[in-house]
C-alpha cells in the first residue's frame, strides 16, 4: 500500500502533557467478528510491556452480530477496577453515536472510516482507520477477512500509544500457540495498519504507554480457569453441570485441564465430567458422588442454583459433601444474563427450606479462585456439607493479573471417614453422633467392607444411628448439632482481610470483586484527607475477626452489588448488638463498580446522605 | 436354636440380608418385592457391602429400608434417584446398585431423569413398583393409571397412561422386563438376570396398592394381574458357577441369553414367536397387550451391545472414590508447567 493522506485530520490542537500508563480504552465491535482475539492481543501487549492491565468483556446477551465492548484499564498504579474510558475504538456502526457520546472531553476516538459517521464532537481527537483499504492486499479470503479486520485497530492503537510491534507479535504467538500461519496472517494486518498509522496519522492526543516492570512473573487468567485449576488440584473427580452463562467456561476449563493433569499410571482418567440434563440432575449427581466418597462439584449461576435448592437442603441435612461454584449474574430470574452481580448471597446462605445454613466462600482474585478451588473440597469433606463458592461474572469471565498460584502444601483433608478396620474397632458405629463435640459426625463410604458400616441416607428425621425417627426431641437434638457444626465452620473458613488506615473512623465492609473499586477509592479518599478501614469478608459463616472489626467501628458501610443489602442484613442478624451501625449501599446496573462511585458513596455517607 | 440357617457362598444366612421390619401396609405389593430382593441377593451370594440401595420418594421408595440392612442406602428426592445413582456409581463403579422407584416417582416428577438414566446406561437395576396411584400421598392418580379409571378418592381419570416399559425401550434401555408382584418366581429370576446385566436393567413390576387401588377391575390389582397375566417366557437364571441344565431343552422353543458376568438366562418361550431382541416387536406386543387388557410379563427387550456409563468413562479398576491422594493431586511441576502458559 502506498503512502496515504490521512482521511480526515484530527480536530483538537496542541497536545497537553503526556498521560503515561494511566487510561482506559473501550473497544466497540460486533459479537462474533473475532474481536476477542484483537482485544486480547492488545491486552497482552500491555502486560508484556510490564504495565499493570485488566480487561473486561462488556457483552449483552446475544449470539452474533450484535454490539459488544471490551474495556482495557491500563494503570501504572496497578488499579484494575472499571473506569470510564478516555479512549474509544469505534468499530460498530450501530453504537458509534452512543459510544462517542460516552467519552469525556479530551477523549480519543479511533473509528472505522468505512462506517457512515462524521465526527461530531469538537472536544475529541479523532483517528479514522480505512479498514477496507488496509485489508485490500491482505492475502486472506472471505470470512477470514472479517476475522482479521479487527487487527487493524490493534496496529493503529499500537502506533498511537507506542506499543512496539514485536511485543504485539509475541502476544499473537501466545494467543495462537503453535499455529504459525494464524500468527502470520494476523500480524501482517497489524504491521500494515501500524505502518499506515505511522505515515498517515498525526498523533495529537496525550495518551501513551512506556515499558515498566510491574508484571514480571505474573500470570493472566480468568477466574473460571483459576477456579477449575484449583478444583483439579483439590482432587475433584466427579463434575456434573448444565450449561449456563457465566459458569460454562468454568467447566470448559476443567475439561481442558483434567485430561492434561489427571491420569493414572495406566493412562486412565481419574475423573469424570458429565453434562447433565438440567441443574437438578447436575447437583443430584454431585450429591450421589459425594455420598459415595468422591470429590464432586458443579458450576452454575442463579437460575441453576434455584433448581438446586431441594438437593442442597438434602445434602445439608443428610450431611453429604458437595461443592457448587455459583458464578453470579444479575437476577432475579433470567435477569441480565451477561452482567455481573452479588445478588445470590442471601439465597445461597440459606438455600433449602426449613432451618438450613450453608458455608459460602467469596473469592475476589484469581489467586483466591485457585486456593478456594481446592479448599472448597477440603471444607466440604471436613464439615460433611455443601460448600458454595460465590464468584461472579466479572471475576469468572475476565482476564486478571495474579501471582502464579502457590502449590497446595497441606495434604487433602478428607474429614472424618472411617475405614472398615476403624468401624470394627468401635462398639457401634453411630453415623450422626457428635462424638467430638464439634457437631461433625463420622461417616463411612459405600463399599466399606465392614458389615457394620452401613447407614441409610435420607431427608427425613433420623436419630444418631441414622434410623428413621419422628421423635421431636431427637429432631431438636439433631438440628442443634447441625447448628453447632455451622459454628465449627467458622474456625475452618478463610478469614476476613482487614486493611486499616491511621485515623479512620468509618469501616467499609465488602466481599468478592468489589474490593478493587473500594481499594482504589480508599487511596483517592486518602488524598482528600478521608481515611477509611476496609474489611473484605471471604466466607460465611464469618470468624471472630469480623465481629472484632464491627465492634471497633462506630460507623460501618457495607458495599455490595445487590439492591437489598444482603450481606448487611446477614451481619445485622448475626450481630444484632451492632445492627444499628451497619449501613448498606447497593449497586445494581450489572456493571462492575467504579472507584468514583464508591468515593461518592463514602463521602455521601459521611455527609449524611447517599445517592 | 434348632433351626440352622443355611449359609451361602459368602458365608451369610438369609437373615443377614434382612433389614428393619416394613412399615408399609400389610399386603402391599412393595413388601413382596422387597422379600424377593432379599431372597435373590442371598441366593446370588452378593456381599451386602458391595450393594447400594437407592430410591426416590413414595411408599415404594421407602422399601430399601426394609431389605439389605448391611448395605449403604439412600432414600433421596422425589423423582431424582437417577441422578443421585449416576453420581454414586460414577464415584464407585464397582458397586452393584438396586434402585427402587414408584410409578409417580418415575412416570411423573422423575420421567426426565429416568429417560436420561436410560440414555446414559448407568449400571443399575431399576425397579418401578407400579401401582397406578400415589400411595404415600393417599390415592391420587399417577401417570400410569389407566384411561377412564374411576377411583373412590381420585375420581375419574381423563388421561391415557404412560407405559414405563415403553418409555424405557424407546429411550434405548438394553434390559426391559415387566413382572407382577404376585408372580414371585418370575420377579426373582428377572432380578437375578438384571443384577448380571452390564448396563441399566429396568423392571416394571405391577405392585398393587391394597389401600387405594386394588379393586378387581383396576389393572393394577392382584385379582386383575392373576387373571390377565400373559408371560412371554418361563425364565430360569443359571449362575456362572452352575452347570447349565435346561430341563426339556428344546431348540427353537428355549433361548439362552448369555449375561455379562458369565451367567445365563434361559427363556422357555410361551409365545413361540416372541424374540426379545426386536425393539419394534416389543413395543407392538405391549400395545396389543394394553388394548386387549393383558398384563404382558417377562423379558420384553434385551440387547447388551451398548457399554455402560462407567465403561464409556474408561475408569480403571480402582473406583474414583478410592483413588490415593497422589493420583488426585498432580505434582508441583504440573502446576508450574501449566501456569507457564499463562505468563
Ligand atoms: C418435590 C416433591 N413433591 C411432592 C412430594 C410428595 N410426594 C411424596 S410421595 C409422592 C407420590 C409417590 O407416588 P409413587 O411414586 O407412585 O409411589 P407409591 O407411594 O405409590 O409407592 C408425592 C407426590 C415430595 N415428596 N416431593
Ligand atoms: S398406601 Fe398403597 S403403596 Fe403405600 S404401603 Fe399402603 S398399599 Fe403400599
Amino acid at each position: 500500500m502506498g503512502v496515504q493522506e490521512p482521511l480526515s485530520s484530527p480536530c483538537v490542537g496542541a497536545a497537553p502533557t503526556a498521560i503515561v500508563n494511566d487510561f482506559s480504552i473501550a473497544v466497540a465491535t460486533a459479537n462474533g467478528t473475532g474481536s476477542q482475539t484483537a482485544n486480547l492481543a492488545l491486552l497482552r501487549s500491555f502486560f508484556k510491556m510490564g504495565i499493570p492491565v485488566h480487561g473486561k468483556n462488556i457483552f449483552p446477551s446475544n449470539i452474533q452480530g450484535l454490539p459488544t465492548w471490551y474495556h482495557i484499564r491500563v494503570s501504572r498504579h496497578g488499579y484494575v477496577a472499571r473506569r470510564s474510558p478516555e479512549l474509544l475504538v469505534a468499530f460498530n456502526p450501530t453504537t458509534i453515536h452512543e459510544d462517542v457520546a460516552g467519552l469525556p472531553p479530551g477523549g480519543v476516538c479511533v473509528y472505522n472510516a468505512d462506517i457512515r459517521y462524521t465526527p461530531d464532537r469538537a472536544d475529541l481527537t479523532y483517528y479514522p482507520v480505512p479498514v477496507k483499504e488496509l485489508l485490500q492486499d491482505v492475502d486472506v479470503k472471505g470470512k477470514v477477512k472479517d476475522y482479521v479486520a479487527n487487527m487493524t485497530y490493534v496496529g493503529v492503537v499500537a502506533h498511537l500509544l507506542g506499543v512496539p510491534l514485536d511485543v504485539v507479535r509475541r502476544s499473537l504467538e501466545h494467543h495462537f500457540g503453535g499455529r504459525a500461519h494464524l500468527v502470520a496472517s494476523n500480524f501482517d494486518v497489524v504491521s500494515r495498519s501500524h505502518d499506515w498509522a505511522r505515515e498517515c496519522l498525526q498523533k495529537v492526543d496525550p495518551y501513551r504507554v512506556e515499558p515498566m516492570d510491574a508484571t514480571e512473573g505474573l500470570i493472566l487468567m480468568t477466574g473460571n480457569e483459576a477456579g477449575a485449576l484449583g478444583a483439579v488440584f483439590g482432587g475433584v473427580s466427579v463434575a456434573a453441570w448444565y450449561p449456563i452463562t457465566p459458569s460454562t467456561s468454568f467447566i470448559d476449563a476443567l475439561r481442558d485441564f483434567l485430561p492434561q493433569l489427571r491420569k493414572d499410571p495406566e493412562g486412565r482418567p481419574t475423573y469424570t465430567v458429565i453434562q447433565a440434563e438440567d441443574e437438578l440432575a447436575a447437583i443430584g449427581m454431585v450429591v450421589g458422588a459425594g455420598w459415595a466418597g468422591a470429590r464432586a462439584l458443579t458450576a452454575t449461576s442463579g437460575p441453576g442454583l434455584s433448581l438446586m435448592a431441594e438437593f442442597l437442603g438434602l445434602a445439608y441435612f443428610a450431611e453429604v459433601p458437595a461443592v457448587v461454584w455459583d458464578i453470579q449474574r444479575v437476577g432475579p430470574s433470567t435477569g441480565l444474563p451477561t452482567r455481573t452481580s452479588q445478588g445470590d448471597v442471601a439465597f445461597a446462605y440459606g438455600i433449602g427450606h426449613g432451618d438450613t445454613r450453608h458455608v459460602l466462600l467469596f473469592p475476589s482474585s484469581i489467586e483466591e479462585c485457585f486456593e478456594f478451588g481446592y479448599k472448597a473440597h477440603d471444607l466440604a469433606d471436613t464439615l460433611q456439607t455443601p460448600v458454595l463458592v460465590l464468584s461472579d461474572l466479572d471475576l469468572g469471565m475476565n482476564n486478571w493479573m495474579g501471582e502464579p498460584f502457590a502449590y497446595p502444601e497441606e495434604p487433602l483433608k478428607r474429614g472424618k471417614v472411617l475405614s472398615a478396620e476403624e468401624v470394627e474397632r468401635l462398639e457401634t458405629f453411630r453415623r450422626y453422633a457428635d462424638v467430638d463435640g464439634d457437631g461433625i459426625p463420622y461417616r463411612t463410604l459405600p463399599g466399606n467392607q465392614s458389615p457394620r458400616s452401613a447407614w441409610f441416607g435420607r431427608g427425613t428425621g433420623h436419630d444418631e444411628n441414622a434410623r428413621y425417627s419422628e421423635d421431636g426431641a431427637v429432631w431438636w437434638r439433631n438440628m442443634e448439632r447441625l447448628a453447632r457444626k455451622h459454628e465449627t465452620a467458622r474456625q475452618h473458613v478463610p478469614t476476613a482481610v482487614i486493611q486499616e488506615s491511621p485515623g479512620a473512623r468509618l469501616g467499609v465492609i465488602c466481599y468478592g470483586t468489589t474490593r478493587y473499586a473500594i481499594e482504589e477509592a480508599r487511596d483517592a479518599l486518602a488524598l482528600q484527607g478521608v481515611a477509611i478501614d476496609v474489611m473484605r469478608l471471604r466466607a460465611l459463616p464469618f470468624g471472630a475477626e469480623v465481629e472484632g472489626f464491627v465492634a471497633q467501628h462506630e460507623d460501618l458501610l457495607v458495599i455490595e452489588m445487590n439492591r437489598d443489602n444482603q450481606l448487611r442484613d446477614i451481619l445485622r442478624a448475626e450481630l444484632p448488638q451492632h445492627a444499628a451501625k451497619l449501613h448498606g449501599v447497593g449497586y445494581i446496573d450489572g456493571m462492575p463498580l467504579t472507584a468514583a462511585w464508591v468515593e461518592r458513596q463514602v463521602l455521601g455517607h459521611l455527609n449524611g446522605r447517599v445517592d | 436354636m434348632d433351626r440352622v440357617q443355611k449359609l451361602n457362598l459368602v458365608g451369610l444366612s438369609k437373615a443377614d440380608y434382612a433389614a428393619a421390619p416394613s412399615t408399609l401396609c400389610k399386603g402391599c405389593g412393595h413388601n413382596s418385592i422387597a422379600n424377593q430382593i432379599i431372597q435373590v441377593c442371598y441366593e446370588l451370594s452378593l456381599r451386602p457391602q458391595d450393594v447400594i440401595k437407592l430410591s426416590g420418594i413414595g411408599c415404594s421408595s421407602k422399601s430399601p429400608a426394609y431389605f439389605l440392612g448391611q448395605s449403604h442406602g439412600f432414600n433421596s428426592l422425589h423423582g431424582r434417584m437417577p441422578s443421585l445413582g449416576t453420581g454414586a456409581l460414577q464415584a464407585n463403579h464397582t458397586l452393584r446398585a438396586i434402585g427402587v422407584s414408584g410409578d409417580g416417582d418415575t412416570g411423573s416428577i422423575g420421567l426426565g431423569q429416568f429417560k436420561h438414566l436410560v440414555r446414559r446406561n448407568v449400571r443399575m437395576v431399576y425397579v418401578v413398583e407400579n401401582n397406578g396411584v400415589y400411595g404415600l400421598t393417599k390415592g391420587q392418580f399417577s401417570a400410569t393409571a389407566e384411561y377412564g379409571q374411576d377411583l373412590k378418592y381420585a375420581g375419574h381419570n381423563d388421561f391415557p397412561p404412560i407405559d414405563v416399559a415403553v418409555e424405557a425401550i424407546v429411550a434405548g434401555a438394553g434390559f426391559v422386563a415387566r413382572s407382577f408382584a404376585g408372580d414371585a418366581k418370575q420377579v426373582r429370576e428377572l432380578l437375578k438376570a438384571a443384577l448380571s446385566f452390564r448396563g441399566l436393567a429396568v423392571l416394571d413390576i405391577i405392585s398393587p396398592c391394597v389401600a387405594f387401588n386394588d379393586e378387581d377391575d383396576s389393572r393394577k390389582s392382584y385379582a386383575w394381574g392373576r387373571a390377565n397375566e400373559r408371560a412371554l417366557q418361563e425364565l430360569g437364571y443359571v449362575a456362572p458357577q452352575d452347570e447349565i441344565v435346561v430341563e426339556d431343552y428344546d431348540p427353537g422353543t428355549t433361548a439362552v441369553v448369555e449375561l455379562h458376568d458369565g451367567s445365563r438366562l434361559t427363556l422357555r418361550k410361551l409365545e413361540a414367536d416372541y424374540e426379545p431382541n426386536d425393539r419394534l416387536r416389543a413395543l407392538e406386543r405391549l400395545r396389543r397387550g394394553e388394548e386387549q387388557g393383558e398384563l404382558v410379563t417377562g423379558l420384553l427387550y434385551y440387547d447388551d451391545s451398548r457399554p455402560s456409563l462407567a465403561e464409556v468413562s474408561g475408569f480403571g479398576a480402582t473406583p474414583l472414590s478410592e483413588l490415593p491422594d497422589d493420583l488426585l493431586r498432580p505434582g508441583r511441576d504440573a502446576l508450574e508447567g501449566l501456569l507457564a502458559a499463562y505468563a
